[in-house]
């Protein structure tokens, strides 16, 4: 064993793990996906209908998807979306709710405070962090360009 | 058909996520960030929004659709109102979707607990 | 001069403890699986009726520990010492459950490998003759361990197939200086061995040469072979750690076939639990060793068995870090006679 260095041993225990279900994971992220932007394309059409501008529209979607997501997660059901779907609900904006909504949950012991408030944005903190700061940079960029 | 076309490009958003979490040591929560940011980016450079013209949902619902948001809100906001414009807009923009995602966080918070897996 | 050392770091005991009692409580999924009819005792509900999983899991090593007690026909009074540990920062469960016992705590962390750490310190206690009477335990919990080393329970992810499940639940031991056994006859303490495994869903990978290191250190320093034991069990290698060390060891010149297996890889059925590489955390080896393991000897199945738990100590923090995981497994080993 001690002639073994770290990077055979590496090599060795890749060959020993399972690959990952590829072609079954793909096909469940399409329609886990899929699926949850053809009730997102609904809700848009039905508020288009409504009379709605298309910014209200957009909004007013991105909240309604938010809140079917935050609910699933706090039903306990999100999770089970997620092990069958992978990506296909972890990338939809109610992906994102769900990264806010486990862990705001799961600290409530630790207090409405430093437990709650404060780690929901664990996951989604970075998500922010990098999409405000980056849109800035593309509006600077855009004053720029503009010139 | 927009619902079609909603489905197809929606899950190949999905699709490619998937990949990307199986094939490399990414967790779903890089994939959001990274996301994200490239949602940001191909907004910033125009690539976005014939995206977004073709998949209506299955392109806004992703977070890359959330991150073109930002960067078109961003840039309407720069041509509007020049610097303070550039800093106001992305989240002005996103401004619904953060502040739905803020409160029903918090209330299914109080209301549920998580239940362990079996 | 040490006179109980025998070659490069395996101890004799002259005196060897013997077991007095054990016992082990489950939650619902260990009680559902493979191993299920071995466990005293199998929960309906994780939580238990308290309001966190940390202090479920406090709960459970306390009335664990009060069981096993019980189970040796003693009382806490008769207790020297409790030697136990866990998983959560700065072993909480262990703690508090001591706060409740009120005897004589010294408290060990060695993650994952806690059951085999308080077992060969316990017995080198009593073999010393510093007591007669000594409760070695440990526990996790899966909720618990979920949330401080990966995610929380709703959070939409997938597990990789690498990954391994934590076991809910608590085994005790008690260990005497006078009894009819099983006894504890040899200690063979682990050293670190870090084979630069970075990624926190293949422990079993990150552990296994540690428990390869030890495996072969006790073979040599006793001069025991594989055949000359019934049983070779390590903690919680899981299914791929365990497929690890039996090629290893192969490669080394010990052949185990029949004679090894791993406890993350016997509690559960990784087809009808969905629990992938199998089972880990330090109630892993404990609930098997005093459900399963005990059990079977006192029918008379296994006479001699080396139990090498396993443990990982790495903190998520230092992940983060981008260092890799240091792992460690130490064995004891348990023989219905004295020698």
């Amino acid at each position: 064993m001690d002639n073994l260095n770290n990077k055979d041993y590496q090599k060795f225990v890749e060959e020993k793990i399972p690959k990952p279900t590829y072609a079954r994971n793909i096909i469940l992220a399409f329609l886990v996906g899929g699926a949850i932007c053809t009730i997102g394309e609904f809700i848009m059409n039905y508020l288009s209908n409504k009379g709605l501008d298309e910014e209200a529209v957009s909004s007013a979607t991105s909240i309604i998807m938010v809140f079917l997501g935050a609910l699933l997660t706090g039903l306990g059901i999100y999770d089970q979306i997620g092990k069958f779907g992978g990506a296909g609900a972890a990338v939809p904006i109610t992906g994102f709710a769900n990264s806010i909504v486990a862990p705001a949950m799961e600290f409530k012991k630790e207090g409405f405070i430093f437990g709650v408030a404060s780690k929901m944005f664990v996951i989604a903190g970075p998500v922010l962090v990098y999409g405000v700061s980056s849109s800035i940079i593309v509006g600077i960029l855009t004053i720029l360009f503009q010139r | 058909m927009e619902y079609l076309k909603a489905f197809i490009v929606g899950g190949a958003i999905c699709v490619i996520g998937q990949i990307i979490l199986d094939r490399t040591k990414f967790t779903p929560a890089h994939i959001l960030v990274s996301f994200l940011t490239l949602g940001v980016i191909l907004g910033g450079v125009g690539v976005y929004e014939p995206i977004a013209k073709f998949g209506g949902a299955g392109a806004t619902i992703p977070i890359t659709g959330f991150g073109y948001a930002l960067s078109q809100g961003a840039i309407k906001g720069a041509k509007a109102n020049g610097i303070i414009g550039a800093f106001t807009g992305g989240l002005q923009a996103a401004a619904g979707g953060i502040a739905a995602a803020i409160i029903f966080g918090y209330i299914m918070a109080v209301i549920f607990n998580p239940k362990t897996k079996n | 001069m040490s006179l109980k050392k025998i070659g490069e770091r395996t101890f004799k005991l002259n005196n060897p403890p013997s077991i007095l009692g054990n016992y082990s409580i489950v939650g619902p999924k260990e009680g559902d699986g493979p191993l299920k009819d071995y466990f005293d005792e199998i929960l309906e509900d994780d939580l238990w009726g308290e309001e966190s999983f940390e202090k479920a899991e406090t709960k459970i090593q306390e009335q664990t520990i009060r069981a096993a007690i019980e189970n040796a026909n003693l009382s806490l009074s008769d207790i020297d010492l409790l030697l136990s540990g866990d998983l959560l920062n700065q072993i909480v469960a262990s703690g508090y459950s001591a706060r409740g016992l009120s005897i004589p705590f010294i408290g060990l962390y060695g993650a994952c490998s806690t059951m085999t750490e308080s077992l060969a310190v316990g017995a080198m206690f009593i073999d010393g003759g510093f007591g007669d009477k000594i409760v070695c335990a440990t526990s996790s919990h899966f909720s618990s361990a979920e949330r401080q080393f990966r995610f929380p329970l709703e959070y939409a992810s997938q597990r990789k197939f690498s990954a391994q499940w934590t076991v809910t639940g608590s085994g005790a031991t008690i260990l005497s200086a006078a009894g009819e056994g099983p006894f504890i006859t040899y200690v063979t303490p682990g050293k670190i061995v870090d084979p630069g495994i970075k990624d926190a869903s293949n422990m079993g990978a990150a552990m296994a040469p540690a428990a390869i290191d030890t495996l072969i250190s006790h073979f040599k320093d006793t001069g025991f072979e594989p055949s000359d034991y019934d049983l070779i069990i390590t903690g919680d290698l899981g299914i791929i750690g365990k497929s690890i060390v039996m090629d290893m060891m192969k490669e080394e010149g010990y052949d185990l076939e029949g004679i090894f297996t791993d406890c993350g890889a016997e509690i559960f059925d990784p087809y009808k639990q969905d629990t992938h590489a199998g089972g880990s955390g330090c109630g892993c080896s404990a609930v098997v060793f005093n459900g399963y393991i005990l059990k079977e000897m006192k029918k008379g199945r296994f006479k001699r068995v080396l139990l090498a738990a396993t443990g990982a100590l790495h903190s998520p923090l230092i992940t983060q870090q981008g260092e890799s995981i240091p792992s460690i497994s130490h064995a004891v080993t348990i023989d219905i006679n004295r020698i």
